[in-house]
C-alpha cells in the first residue's frame, strides 16, 4: 500500500486498477450486468415473444439467415429461437436468481453472525453448530434435495440458494464481530450506553462488511454455477423462464447430432461470467487482505 | 472421546431426522407419483388400487408412521417404480458411483501433482503460467458444461469414445467392475475425467503452493548440496513433504466428489447411485430419494469424523473435547 489516498474507497479504487487483469475482468462484467439488464433492448429478438420466431427456422447453424432475412449470429433452437437472444435473457435470469439468493443470503448471515458473536453462550453455539453441520456437506446435494421436496420455480431456486449460502456469511461475520468487539471503540460506545442494536449495526456492522464483500463475491459465482446445475439436472427454474443452466440442457439432445452451439454458445457466456467474478473477487480479497497471497 | 463420538453421532441422527422429514413431507407435496406411473387411459378403480397398492391412499402423517416404522425395523422403504427395496437398489448402482469417484481422485492426484510440482519449481516458464491458467478455468468450469463438451469433442467430433451408458462389465467378487475390460474403460474415461478435472485444478494450485514453498526450506538445500540428483531432491525430498496438505484437502473433498457425481452421472448416463436419484426426483419415486439421503447424510457424518480424529492423531494440537469444537 503505497498510495495513500483521502478515503478508504479511493485507495481501494488506486489498488484494484493497478492489475490490468482484473480491470479487464471488471468491464467484461459491466458489460454482462448492462447487457442482461436491458436484455429488452440489446437483445435482436424477443425469444419468448411466439410472434417473433418461426420454427421453420429451427436448428438452423450459427451466421445462417432466417427465412424472414433475419440473421442468427450463433445459430438457433429448436423452436426457431435466436440462441444470441436466448442467451442474453437466460443470462438475466442466472444473474437475477444468483444476486437476488447471495443478496438475502448476507443479509440472514449479518444478522445472525453478529447476534452469535455479541450474545455468546448458548446463541452463539448453537448458530455455529448449525453453521458447522451445514457447511459439512456440499452445498450442491443440499440445495438439489432442498428443490427436491419444493419443487420447481425462480422462487425455490432462490429460497434454496439461500438456505445453503448463509452459513458461509454467518460464520465470517462471527468471527470479523469477535475480533471487533475487542476493540476500543465498541467499549466507547458501550459507556456511552447505547443500546445493543445501535452497537451492533451502527457500529459493528461497517467495520465487518469488507471480508464480507469478498466471501459475496466469490458466493455469487457459487450461485450461478448451482443454479445452472440445479436447472440442468431439472430441478430448478422453470422451462417458461430458462437460465443458461436450461439452455444448456436443452441443446444436449442436440448436441450428440452435431448441433452443438444450442449448448455451446451459453456454456462460454456462462463460463465467461464465472471467470470475470471469480478473477474480481480473487483481486479484491488481494487487496482486502494483504496478508492473505495466493 | 466417548462423549465426543455420542455427540457427533446424535447429532448425525438429528441432521438424518430433519432432512429426513423435510423430504418426505417435501415430496408429498410436489405431486402424487402415481399420475406418472399409471396408464393415463386406465380408470379411477385402478388408479386407486395403484395408491392402495403403494401405501399412497392413507393420510400423509399415517404414512409417515410408516414410515417410522419401518426405520426402526432397519427397512427404508420398497421403490415405488422398481418394486424392490429403495436399500438395495442404492447398494446395487453404488459400485459404478465408487469405480467412478475412486478413478477420478487418482487421475486429479496422478496428473495434478506432477504439473503442480513443475509450476512451482519454474514459476516463470510459459508451460507454468499456462498450466496455472488452465487451472483457473478447470476451478471456473460448471461441470455439466465440461462434460458436454467432452462428449462434443471425444464422441461427437472425433468419434474415439462413447458419449455415455457403462459398456461391459466383470465381475470381482460378485461386484461388476468397468475397468478390467477395455470396452468397459472407454466408458469410464470420460465421466471420470470430468470428475477429475475440478479436483486436478485444486490439486495443482496445493502442489505449487507447496512446492514453492519447500523448496526453499534448508533441508532442501542440503540435500542439493549433498549433491543429490534433482529427480531424487524434487522426487522424494519435496514430494514427501508437499503430500501432506494435498492427502488432507483430498480427504476432505471425498464427500464432495459423491455430490458431482450427480452431475456428472446423468451428463454421461453412468447407472450410479447419482443418475438413480435424479431418476427418482424426477418420478417421485419417495423411498428411494428419502433413502440416499440417509446414506450420503450417514457417509458424510463418516467422513467428517474419521478426518476430525485422524487430525487429533496426527496433530496433537488440535484437541477433541466432549463439549464441541
Amino acid at each position: 500500500m503505497t498510495a495513500r489516498a483521502d478515503t478508504p474507497l479511493a485507495r481501494f479504487a488506486g489498488d484494484f486498477v493497478k492489475s490490468p487483469t482484473a480491470v479487464a475482468a471488471g468491464i467484461g462484467l459491466i458489460v454482462i450486468a448492462l447487457a442482461a439488464i436491458f436484455a429488452g433492448t440489446v437483445a435482436p429478438q424477443n425469444p419468448y415473444d411466439l410472434a417473433q420466431i418461426t420454427i421453420l427456422d429451427g436448428t438452423l447453424p450459427p451466421g445462417s439467415e432466417g427465412f424472414d432475412g433475419f440473421h442468427y449470429l450463433l445459430g438457433s433452437d429448436e423452436q426457431g429461437r435466436d440462441m444470441y437472444s436466448a442467451m442474453i435473457y437466460g443470462l438475466r435470469i442466472s444473474l437475477f436468481v444468483s444476486f437476488v439468493a447471495v443478496g438475502f443470503a448476507v443479509m440472514v448471515g449479518l444478522v445472525l453472525g453478529l447476534l452469535a458473536a455479541w450474545r455468546g453462550g448458548w446463541v452463539d453455539g448453537l448458530i455455529m453448530r448449525i453453521v458447522d453441520i451445514q457447511l459439512s456437506f456440499p452445498a450442491l446435494l443440499v440445495a438439489l434435495l432442498l428443490l427436491a421436496a419444493l419443487g420447481k420455480g425462480v422462487d425455490k431456486v432462490i429460497l434454496a440458494l439461500i438456505l445453503v449460502q448463509w452459513a458461509y456469511f454467518a460464520r465470517t461475520v462471527r468471527g470479523a464481530a469477535l475480533v471487533e468487539i475487542r476493540k476500543d471503540y465498541v467499549t466507547a460506545a458501550r459507556s456511552l450506553a447505547l443500546p445493543g442494536w445501535r452497537i451492533l449495526f451502527g457500529h459493528l456492522l461497517p467495520n465487518v462488511l469488507p471480508p464480507v464483500i469478498v466471501i459475496a463475491t466469490v458466493q455469487v459465482a457459487n450461485a450461478i454455477a448451482i443454479e445452472a446445475s440445479l436447472s440442468f439436472l431439472g430441478v430448478g427454474v422453470p422451462i417458461t423462464e430458462p437460465s443458461l443452466g436450461l439452455l444448456i440442457a436443452n441443446g444436449f439432445d442436440y448436441l450428440l447430432s452435431g448441433r452443438y452451439w444450442i449448448s455451446f454458445y451459453p456454456g462460454v457466456a456462462l463460463l465467461v461470467t464465472l471467470v470475470c467474478i471469480n478473477v474480481v473477487g480473487d483481486h479484491v480479497r488481494d487487496i482486502l487482505n494483504p496478508r492473505l497471497s495466493r | 472421546m466417548l462423549a465426543y463420538l455420542i455427540r457427533r453421532i446424535g447429532q448425525a441422527l438429528l441432521v438424518m431426522g430433519v432432512m429426513a422429514t423435510i423430504v418426505f413431507f417435501g415430496l408429498y407435496t410436489v405431486g402424487n407419483p402415481v399420475d406418472l406411473l399409471i396408464n393415463p387411459e386406465d380408470d379411477l378403480a385402478a388408479q386407486e388400487a395403484a395408491m392402495a397398492r403403494l401405501g399412497l391412499d392413507k393420510p400423509i402423517h399415517v404414512q409417515f408412521g410408516y414410515f417410522l416404522a419401518g426405520l426402526v425395523q432397519g427397512d427404508l422403504g420398497t421403490s415405488f417404480v422398481h418394486n424392490r427395496p429403495a436399500i438395495d437398489l442404492i447398494l446395487s448402482r453404488l459400485p459404478a458411483t465408487l469405480e467412478l469417484a475412486f478413478l477420478a481422485m487418482a487421475l486429479a492426484v496422478l496428473i495434478g501433482v506432477p504439473l503442480g510440482m513443475y509450476a512451482g519449481l519454474r514459476p516463470n516458464a510459459p508451460a507454468s503460467k499456462a498450466i496455472m491458467a488452465a487451472s483457473v478455468v478447470g476451478f471456473s468450469t460448471p461441470n455439466f458444461w465440461q462434460g458436454l463438451m467432452l462428449i462434443m469433442l471425444f464422441a461427437v467430433f472425433w468419434g474415439v469414445l462413447p458419449a455415455g451408458g457403462r459398456g461391459d462389465t466383470v465381475d470381482v467378487l460378485g461386484i461388476p467392475l468397468s475397468f478390467l475390460t477395455l470396452d468397459g474403460l472407454s466408458h469410464l474415461i470420460l465421466p471420470a475425467l470430468n470428475l477429475a478435472i475440478y479436483k486436478m485444478s485444486l490439486v495443482i494450485r496445493l502442489a505449487r503452493a507447496g512446492t514453492a514453498e519447500v523448496a526453499l526450506q534448508d533441508y532442501v538445500k542440503y540435500a542439493r548440496a549433498r549433491g543429490l540428483s534433482p529427480v531424487r531432491v524434487v522426487g522424494v525430498h519435496v514430494l514427501k513433504n508437499i503430500l501432506i496438505p494435498v492427502v488432507t484437502v483430498l480427504g476432505l473433498e471425498t464427500g464432495n466428489v459423491i455430490a458431482f457425481a450427480v452431475v456428472t452421472e446423468t451428463v454421461f448416463a453412468w447407472p450410479g447411485i447419482g443418475k438413480l436419484l435424479i431418476d427418482s426426483i424426477g418420478l417421485l419415486d419417495r423411498p428411494v430419494v428419502v433413502a440416499y439421503l440417509m446414506l450420503t447424510v450417514f457417509l458424510f457424518v463418516m467422513i467428517n469424523l474419521v478426518v476430525d480424529i485422524a487430525y487429533s492423531v496426527l496433530d496433537p494440537r488440535v484437541r477433541i473435547r466432549g463439549g464441541g469444537k
